[in-house]
C-alpha cells in the first residue's frame, strides 16, 4: 500500500468507500503497481478479498506483498484471501472430468461463450459465512487483468457481462468493491479491447490511468497517473475531478508529484 | 434545453467517459415526471436504488423501474429476469400504459451490445412513430423515448442508424469542468436546428442553465430568424445616380492607353536629348572572348 496514493484518492484502510468499481488502466507502461497497492490496501483494511490473478503466480504477488507489509500466505490460510491462480488452474481444466465445473471452463470450450463459471466462483468465494470466524469487512474482487481474457478468446461483451454480474453480486448486494486492471493499446487498432476498456470506464466510479511519458523513458519519472472520478451523485462538486500526477516507483513505495515537479529536475 | 423534450419521439443522449450523461438523463426524467407523465425506465446499467437516489418521493412515485440490472442474462436463475427480454419489456410498457408517457433507456448501449442493431432500431421506430393501440379505440398518445448512448462503444453504423431515427440528439461535452450540450433538433418539414447550451445539474437533478440562452453555431442558422440584408450597413455606395454614372464614364483611368499618351511618352524631353552609356570594365571582370553558348546546338 502506498500512503501517497491513498492521500491522492482521499482514502485510508479504516474508511474505504463501499459499492464502488475502480478501473485501473495502463497505456504504454506497466500498471501492476496499482494492483499491488489495492491488494495490500484491502488486506490491511480487513476486507475479504477474492483475487483472480491471471497474469502472475501466487509467489510473485506474495513477494511483492511482503515488501508492502502483507503476507498473502497468512491471509489465504486464515480465509481472508481467496486466490485463483490462473496460470496453474488453467492446466487443471484439461485434466479433470468435463462435468465438474471449473472457473476457467471457457478455455475448454470450442466457441468461448461466457464467464458464468468464473462469476459463480467469485460469488461463492465472497459469500458471507457465519462460522464464528473473524468477521471480515466488505468483500472485494480484484482482477489482474481483464485484457488477457480477450487474448484467451473471449469477446469484449462477455467480459463486460462478467463484470456486470460481479457488480450486482459484490458492489450492489454485498456493498463491496471491485478493482480491475485492463490494458490500453493506445493505437485504437484493437477494437475489442477498446470496447472493453470504454465499457468498463462507463461502469466504473473511479478510473486510475497510468501512462508512459510521451517523451519516452526517464530515470526519475516513470510515468503519469490520471485520476478520474465518475460519481454521478456528485455531478457538480467533483466535475473538475480529473487530476494528473507524475510518479516514480521506488523499492517499497511510489512517490507522486505534480507534473514537471520531480525532485530530480527542481 | 427546453426544446429537448418538446418534440417527442426518440431523444438520443450521447455521452462519453469524461462527460457522463446519466445525470442529464435523470434531470430529463425528473422534468417529464414533473409534467405529470408516467416514466418507465428500462434500467440495464445501474440498480433501481441508485437510479432513484436524489429524487423526492413525488417524483419516485411516477417512475416505474423495469429492472434489467440484476439478472439480464438469467445467470442467477432466481426468476427475476424480465420475461421476453428487454424488447419484450418495452412492448409490454406500451400495452399497459394508457396515458402519455416517457420511456428512459439506461442504456441504449447495453441493448446494442446484446441485441442485433436492426431489432433495436425497429423497436425504437415502432415505439416512437406509431403508438396506436391494437384495439384502435383511443388516438395515438405521444411517446417520448430518452436513450442514453455511450458513443465510444459503437461503430459508425449503429450510431448512424440511431441518429437517423432520432428527433433530437444531445451530445455532451465540456471544457474547464463545465458541461455543455450540443442539441440537434429535427422538426418535421424544417431544416435541422443546432444549439449549444452550457449547463450543470444540481444535486436534486434539476437543470441549471448557464450563460446566454443559446449559442447558435455558425454554419447552421436557425430557419426562424428573418434573413438580414447584408447591403444595409456597408461603408461604400452600391448604386450610382445618372450624373455620377456620367462622371464615372468620362474619367480616363490611369492604365488606359491612348495615342496621346503614346506621343507624350515617345517625345524626347528637353533634358534627356542625348544620352550615353559609359562602361568601364572592372579589373577582375572575366572577359571571355569565346561565345559562352558555343556548345549549344542552336
Amino acid at each position: 500500500m502506498f500512503p501517497e496514493l491513498n492521500n491522492l484518492l482521499n482514502i485510508t484502510p479504516d474508511r474505504a468507500e463501499q459499492g464502488k468499481l475502480t478501473l485501473l488502466c495502463d497505456a504504454k507502461t506497466d500498471g501492476s503497481f496499482l494492483v499491488h497497492h489495492f491488494l495490500s490496501f484491502y488486506l490491511k483494511a480487513n476486507c475479504k478479498v477474492c483475487f483472480v490473478a491471471l497474469i502472475q503466480s501466487f509467489s510473485h504477488y506474495n513477494i511483492v506483498g511482503q515488501k508492502l507489509g502483507v503476507s498473502l500466505t497468512a491471509a489465504r490460510e486464515c480465509g481472508q484471501l481467496v486466490f485463483l491462480e490462473g496460470l496453474k488452474s488453467s492446466v487443471d481444466v484439461f485434466f479433470r472430468a468435463q462435468a465438474e465445473p471449473h472457473p476457467l471452463q471457457f478455455l475448454r470450450e470450442a466457441d468461448a461463450g461466457n464467464l458464468q463459471p468464473l462469476y459463480e466462483f467469485v460469488r461463492e468465494a465472497l459469500k458471507p459465512v457465519d462460522d464464528g470466524q473473524a468477521a471480515w469487512r466488505c468483500p472485494v474482487l480484484l482482477v489482474d487483468d481483464l485484457s488477457v481474457l480477450l487474448s484467451l478468446g473471449l469477446g469484449a461483451v462477455a467480459v463486460l457481462d462478467f463484470i456486470h454480474y460481479c457488480r450486482v453480486a459484490v458492489c450492489w448486494e454485498r456493498k463491496g468493491n471491485i478493482v480491475a486492471l485492463a490494458h490500453d493499446s493506445g493505437d485504437g487498432e484493437d477494437k475489442e479491447n477498446d470496447i472493453l476498456l470504454n465499457g468498463l470506464s462507463h461502469q466504473s466510479h473511479l478510473i486510475l490511468r497510468a501512462e508512459g511519458l510521451a517523451t519516452g523513458f526517464c530515470r526519475d519519472v516513470h510515468g503519469q497517473l490520471r485520476i478520474l472520478w465518475r460519481t454521478p451523485s456528485q455531478p457538480t462538486a467533483q466535475r473538475d475531478g480529473s487530476l494528473t500526477y507524475q510518479y516514480k516507483i521506488q523499492d517499497k513505495s511510489v512517490s507522486f508529484f505534480a507534473k514537471g515537479m520531480s525532485p530530480a529536475v527542481l | 434545453m427546453e426544446s429537448v423534450l418538446a418534440l417527442g419521439g426518440l431523444v438520443l443522449l450521447r455521452d462519453s467517459v469524461e462527460w457522463e450523461g446519466r445525470s442529464l438523463l435523470k434531470a430529463l426524467v425528473k422534468k417529464s415526471a414533473l409534467c405529470g407523465e408516467q416514466v418507465h425506465i428500462l434500467g440495464c446499467e445501474v440498480s433501481e436504488d441508485e437510479f432513484r437516489e436524489g429524487f423526492d418521493s413525488s417524483i419516485n412515485s411516477r417512475l416505474i423501474y423495469h429492472d434489467l440490472f440484476r439478472d439480464p442474462l438469467s445467470w442467477s436463475q432466481t426468476g427475476e429476469a424480465l420475461p421476453g427480454g428487454p424488447l419484450g419489456a418495452l412492448q409490454a410498457m406500451c400495452r399497459t400504459d394508457p396515458g402519455p408517457f416517457t420511456i428512459a433507456l439506461d442504456s441504449l448501449s447495453w441493448l446494442l451490445l446484446h441485441l442485433p442493431c436492426t431489432a433495436v432500431c425497429q423497436e425504437l421506430c415502432a415505439l416512437s412513430h406509431q403508438h396506436s393501440r391494437p384495439g384502435g379505440s383511443c388516438p395515438a398518445e405521444p411517446v417520448r423515448v430518452l436513450g442514453l448512448l455511450h458513443e465510444e462503444l459503437h461503430g459508425p453504423g449503429p450510431l448512424g442508424a440511431l441518429s437517423s431515427l432520432a428527433q433530437t440528439e444531445v451530445t455532451l461535452s465540456g471544457a474547464m469542468g463545465q458541461a455543455s450540450a450540443h442539441i440537434l433538433l429535427r422538426r418535421p418539414r424544417q431544416r435541422p436546428a443546432h444549439q449549444t447550451q452550457w449547463f450543470s445539474i444540481r444535486p436534486d437533478f434539476s437543470l441549471d442553465l448557464q450563460g446566454g440562452p443559446l449559442l447558435e453555431s455558425q454554419p447552421h442558422p436557425d430557419p426562424h430568424t428573418p434573413p438580414v440584408d447584408p447591403t444595409a450597413h456597408v461603408t461604400f455606395n452600391l448604386h450610382l445616380s445618372k450624373k455620377e454614372k456620367e462622371a464615372k464614364d468620362s474619367l480616363t483611368l490611369p492604365f488606359q492607353f491612348s495615342s496621346e499618351k503614346q506621343q507624350v511618352l515617345l517625345r524626347p524631353r528637353p533634358g534627356q536629348a542625348t544620352s550615353h552609356i559609359f562602361y568601364e570594365p572592372d579589373a577582375y571582370d572575366d572577359l571571355d572572348q569565346e561565345d559562352p553558348d558555343d556548345d549549344l546546338d542552336v
